[in-house]
């Protein structure tokens, strides 16, 4: 069972992965953003992981809801509302369960990743965020490594493909062939989960 | 003489650029004319001053410009859409009665301020925002 200090062990891998991979995540950012995707995340986390260190609730749910009320406030781009939402909306869809099973776990980050959806309007395909997270999700029915493999392979997937979404969908044709800085990250987070896991 | 309306809808500009907010602001209020002005205040750029959104300006902005006649948000792109949508489905973050306005930034920021200075409703300044979609320019 998955209790609040697996949820503290998760923000606090995904910051500190969020934290060695910055600069690589603004580089992705370059060519088809604005150059600020990990500067904003980075930003991000270390509020999550400064604020759980402060204040941390023996709640999985209200743990996610915090973080994800930090990221809203403080990233500053669009992940922050997104990543944000996500988190908040998975936080809530717990509920007030001290302890969840990773199936419980799969099934509120499948309410979390529709309301990211509902917000920024993406759909599968589109180059963002939801091309490594709903495979990695739907993964994550079966097991922890699957998630992870789930999400990298999403996450690379989406080089071929042209933005339709965000800043990057005004380039047409010339977002092909780059790595889509939101799949990467969200490939980091789900990654950061399989750690706190100890898989 | 005819009664000033006693509450006036306040209108929130957000933008990525904390000067783009507030010259937009400038403008909607200096085509208002004389006599009232409802209360605008832009948020614009993060609070470092940097491009970007700031959730906490724009709860700030909000507070600031409500008379209790509701707030009407105007936003410009991506996260600033983005981050006024979370915080409206966050419940407790903005004042109660503020609505996100599908508009144009300019153009519906300047119906917007004109229409709450006049004494509008928060649907009629809604609806004259959004019906500066329509004005063609050609």
């Amino acid at each position: 069972m998955l209790d609040a200090d697996f949820f503290r062990r998760w923000m606090t891998a995904a910051a500190a992965s969020v934290d060695r991979e910055a600069e690589r995540l603004t580089a992705l950012d370059s060519p088809i953003g604005d150059a600020d995707h990990g500067s904003n995340l980075q930003r991000g986390f270390r509020v999550v992981a400064a604020t759980l260190e402060k204040e941390s609730p023996d709640i999985p749910g209200e743990i996610l809801q915090l973080a994800g009320r930090q990221l809203i406030s403080t990233v500053g781009g669009a992940s922050g509302p997104l990543y944000g939402t996500l988190l908040r909306r998975t936080g809530k869809a717990l509920g007030d369960a001290a302890e969840v099973s990773r199936e419980q776990l799969a099934q509120a980050l499948r309410a979390g990743v529709e309301a990211l959806m509902a917000l920024g309007g993406a759909a599968p395909g589109d180059k963002t965020m939801v091309d490594t997270l709903v495979p990695a999700v739907e993964a994550l029915g079966t097991s922890f490594e699957a998630a992870r493999a789930a999400a990298e392979e999403g996450a690379v997937a989406t080089t071929p493909l042209q933005a339709r979404k965000g800043r990057a969908s005004y380039l047409g044709e010339r977002s092909i062939g780059h790595q889509d800085p939101g799949a990467t990250s969200s490939a980091l987070l789900i990654a950061a989960l399989v750690e706190a896991a100890g898989e | 003489m005819s009664e000033a309306p006693a509450k006036l809808v306040g209108i929130v500009l957000v933008s990525h650029s904390a000067a783009v907010a507030e010259s937009v602001a400038d403008l909607a209020r200096g085509l208002t004319g004389g006599g009232t002005t409802a209360p605008v205040a832009p948020a614009g750029g993060t609070a470092d001053g940097g491009l970007g959104t700031s959730a906490e300006l724009v709860s700030a902005a909000a507070a600031a410009v409500d008379r209790g006649a509701g707030v009407a948000v105007l936003m410009d792109l991506g996260s600033a859409v983005l981050t006024v949508k979370a915080l409206l489905a966050e419940g407790d973050e903005l004042p109660e009665n503020t609505r996100l306005i599908d508009a144009p930034f300019v153009e519906g920021a300047v119906a917007a301020v004109v229409t709450a200075s006049a004494g509008a409703d928060l649907a009629a300044v809604e609806a004259a925002a959004t019906e500066a979609y329509t004005y063609r320019k050609e």
